[in-house]
C-alpha cells in the first residue's frame, strides 16, 4: 500500500507578474499544486518560464500578484517582510547557481552566516557547521575563503550554509548551472542523499534533463502554465 | 563570526580604494583642524583678555595720542585700582619680516597690571630699575636666541633712528593664552629721546589701561573715565579689554568669515567623496545584500553593516587627522609664531573633529543604506552572475 504524504507547499491560484513601465507581462498564471513533505521536486521549463519566480515565491523572497502560498500550514503571502524573513531563516534552506557565497568569510563563516540569526551559543553554533561541512564533505576546508575552493566545492559549501538551520524546504535554483559535469554529478548526488537520508523536501529548479531525473517529481513550466501532472 | 568582523573584512576588501579614502579623510580632518585653530588663534588675544582691565584710547582713532596728565586723573576715579600707559612703538628688529609686537610702557605698574606675564624678582627689578632696558617674551627670545644682557637694536619707524635696548628679562605666560611673543622697554626712554628730537610728541601716550576693583563695574567706570574727558582736545574711549582686542579682529573679520567657511567646504567636500565610496561599495555588494536578506537578515543588518563600514573609514581618518594636526600645528605655530602668538589645538577642535568625522561617516552611508535596505530580493539576486 502506497503512502500518503502530507503535502509541505500548497499553492492555489496564484498568479504574478512584472510591470515594464504602462506594460503588464504576466509570468505565472493560476498555478495550483502541491508538493509532498520528503519529496524531491524538479521545475523545468524554457528560459523566461516563470520556473525561478515560482521557486522565488515558494522560498518567501518574491510576492504573489494573487494566489496563496502554504508551506507547512502557514501562508507566506500574508506576511510582513518582517515576519517573512524570520521565517526564511528557520524554514528555507537556499542553494544558487553561482553559490553566492561572502567572500570575505570562510567557509565555516560563510556555513555559520544563517545561525547567527539564533540564539545559539558561540560552542553550539561551532558544532552545527562542523557538522553540516562534514555532511557535504568538507570539513578540511573550513578554514578556506570561497577564491581558494573550486567551483564544486563552493556549491558544497553553500548547501552546508542552506542545511545548517536544518529548514523544512531546501530550495535550488540551478544548483549545477555554472558547474562542469564531474561536479555537477557530485553536487546532485548530495542533494538527493539529503532528500533520501535525511528526509529533505527538494524543489530544485534545473532546465537540464539529466539534473531533473535525479528528482521524484518533474513539473514543467510553460509560458507561465504549470502542465498537467504526469 | 560577529557582524564587527564582517564590516572589517569588508572595509578591507578594496584595500587601495579605503587607503585613498581614509587618506582624503585624513588630510580634510588636519585641513579643518588647522583652519580652526587659525581661528582660535585670530581671537587668543580677545581670549586672553583680563576683564579686570579697561583700555582707554583716544576716542578718534587709535592712531592718536592722549597726554599723560591723564595719568592722575584717572587714577582719582573711584573704582580705579591702578594705571598704567603703553605706546606702540613698531620697531623693527634687523630686517622688516622679523616682525615682534613692541611697546614702550611704564614698567612697574604695566607688571602690576599684568600678572599673566611672569619674570624672575631679579629680573623684574633690574628693568624696572634700567631705563634702558627691555623684557621679551619666551618665544620671541627663543626665536632670535636672545638672552639676558644681550643688546637689541630696533630701527623705529613711526618714531625714527636707531633705538638700543639692553635685555633683562624673559618672561613666560601664566596661561597658555598669554602672548609670549612682545617685547616691552621704558616710555620714560622714549620720552627723553623724542625730546631731544621731536618735542611735540613729548608726554604722550597710545592708550592707558586701568586696572578695575570689580569687573561688574566696567561699564560705568568707562564712562566716569570718557566723562572726565569730555570737551577736552584728546576725548576718550574707554572700553573692556576683551572689547578693545575684539575692535582688532573685526577689522578683518571677513578673513575669519572666509576661513570658517573654507573649513567647512572642506568637511561638505569629503563628505561627498566618502559618500561616493560607499555608494559604490554598496553597489557592487547588493547582490550579497540580497543574500543576506534571503538568509533571513533584516534591513537594519544590512544598514548596520553600511554603516558600521562608513564609520570605520571616516573614524580611521579622524584619527590620523587628529594625530597630524598636533605636529602640525606646532610647526606653523613656529613659523607664524609673531602673527599668531598662541597657536594650539583646543579640545573645542578635536570634538569638532570627531563630530565632522562621525556626520561624514553618517551622513555618507544614508543614501546606499537607503537603497541596499529597500531593494527587493529578487531584484538583488539578478544582480549577480
Amino acid at each position: 500500500m502506497t503512502e500518503i504524504k502530507q503535502p509541505i507547499v500548497e499553492i492555489r491560484n496564484l498568479t504574478k507578474s512584472y510591470r515594464r513601465g504602462i506594460q503588464v507581462i504576466p509570468v505565472l498564471e493560476n498555478i495550483n499544486f502541491d508538493i509532498p513533505e520528503g519529496e524531491f521536486l524538479a521545475l523545468m521549463g524554457p528560459s523566461g518560464s516563470g520556473k525561478s519566480t515560482l521557486l522565488n515565491l515558494i522560498a518567501g523572497i518574491d510576492k504573489t500578484d494573487t494566489g496563496t502560498v502554504m508551506v507547512g500550514g502557514l501562508d507566506i503571502t500574508s506576511m510582513t517582510e518582517t515576519e517573512l524573513a524570520r521565517w526564511r531563516a528557520t524554514h528555507v534552506g537556499f542553494i544558487f547557481q553561482f553559490y553566492n557565497l561572502i567572500p570575505v568569510l570562510t567557509a565555516f563563516e560563510n556555513v555559520e552566516l544563517p545561525l547567527l540569526l539564533t540564539w545559539l551559543s558561540r560552542k553550539e553554533r561551532r558544532e552545527h557547521v562542523e557538522m553540516a561541512l562534514q555532511m557535504v564533505g568538507l570539513a578540511d576546508r573550513m578554514d578556506h575563503y570561497p577564491s581558494q575552493l573550486s567551483g564544486g566545492q563552493q556549491q558544497r559549501v553553500a548547501i552546508a550554509r542552506a542545511i545548517v538551520t536544518d529548514p523544512t524546504v531546501l530550495v535550488a535554483d540551478e544548483p549545477t548551472g555554472d558547474l562542469d559535469r564531474v561536479s555537477a554529478e557530485e553536487i546532485l548526488e548530495l542533494i538527493a542523499r539529503l532528500n533520501q537520508e535525511f528526509g529533505k523536501t527538494i524543489i530544485m529548479v534545473t532546465h537540464d534533463p539529466h539534473a531533473a531525473e535525479r528528482a521524484h517529481i518533474i513539473r514543467k513550466l510553460e509560458k507561465g502554465i504549470l502542465n498537467a501532472h504526469p | 563570526m560577529h557582524i564587527l568582523k564582517l564590516i572589517f573584512r569588508n572595509a578591507l576588501r578594496h584595500k587601495l580604494r579605503t587607503a585613498l579614502t581614509i587618506l582624503g579623510i585624513t588630510i580634510a580632518i588636519l585641513a579643518f583642524g588647522i583652519l580652526r585653530t587659525l581661528v582660535s588663534a585670530w581671537y587668543s588675544g580677545v581670549e586672553a583678555s583680563s576683564s579686570a582691565r579697561l583700555i582707554s584710547r583716544n576716542s578718534i582713532s587709535l592712531v592718536f595720542s592722549l597726554p599723560l596728565s591723564y595719568k592722575e586723573k584717572i587714577r582719582q576715579i573711584p573704582g580705579v585700582k591702578g594705571v598704567s600707559y603703553a605706546i606702540w612703538f613698531n620697531g623693527t628688529y634687523i630686517s622688516e619680516k622679523n616682525f615682534i609686537p613692541n611697546f614702550a610702557v611704564e614698567p612697574k605698574t604695566f607688571l602690576e597690571l599684568y600678572p599673566e606675564y611672569v619674570l624672575p624678582e631679579d629680573q623684574k627689578t633690574a628693568f624696572i630699575r634700567d631705563r634702558k632696558s627691555a623684557i621679551a617674551g619666551r618665544k620671541v627670545a627663543e626665536r632670535f636666541q636672545w638672552k639676558v644682557g644681550d643688546t637689541i637694536i630696533l630701527k623705529g619707524t613711526i618714531f625714527p633712528g636707531a633705538w638700543e635696548f639692553v635685555l633683562r628679562g624673559i618672561y613666560y605666560g601664566a596661561e597658555k593664552s598669554a602672548d609670549e611673543t612682545q617685547l616691552f622697554f621704558h616710555w620714560n626712554y622714549l620720552n627723553e629721546r623724542l625730546k631731544k628730537t621731536t618735542p611735540r610728541r613729548t608726554d604722550q601716550t597710545g592708550v592707558y589701561i586701568i586696572g578695575i576693583d570689580d569687573p561688574d563695574q566696567a561699564a560705568e567706570i568707562s564712562e566716569a573715565v570718557d566723562k572726565t574727558f569730555k570737551n577736552s582736545l584728546a576725548e576718550t574711549l574707554t572700553e573692556t579689554e576683551k572689547a578693545f582686542q575684539m575692535s582688532f579682529v573685526t577689522m578683518t573679520e571677513a578673513i575669519v568669515t572666509v576661513i570658517q567657511l573654507v573649513s567647512f567646504m572642506v568637511i561638505i567636500i569629503i563628505m561627498a567623496v566618502v559618500a561616493n565610496t560607499m555608494a559604490m561599495t554598496a553597489r557592487e555588494r547588493i547582490g550579497e545584500y540580497a543574500i543576506m536578506k534571503t538568509l533571513g537578515f533584516g534591513g537594519w543588518h544590512i544598514a548596520t553593516l553600511i554603516l558600521g563600514e562608513s564609520l570605520i573609514i571616516s573614524t580611521t581618518g579622524c584619527v590620523f587627522g587628529i594625530i597630524l594636526t598636533f605636529p602640525t600645528a606646532e610647526y606653523f605655530g613656529k613659523t607664524m609664531g609673531s602673527f599668531f602668538p598662541v597657536f594650539k589645538v583646543s579640545i573645542i577642535t578635536i570634538f569638532l573633529d570627531i563630530a565632522a568625522s562621525f556626520l561624514v561617516g553618517m551622513l555618507a552611508a544614508v543614501f546606499p543604506t537607503w537603497r541596499a535596505v529597500n531593494i527587493q530580493i529578487a531584484d538583488g539576486l539578478r544582480k549577480i552572475g
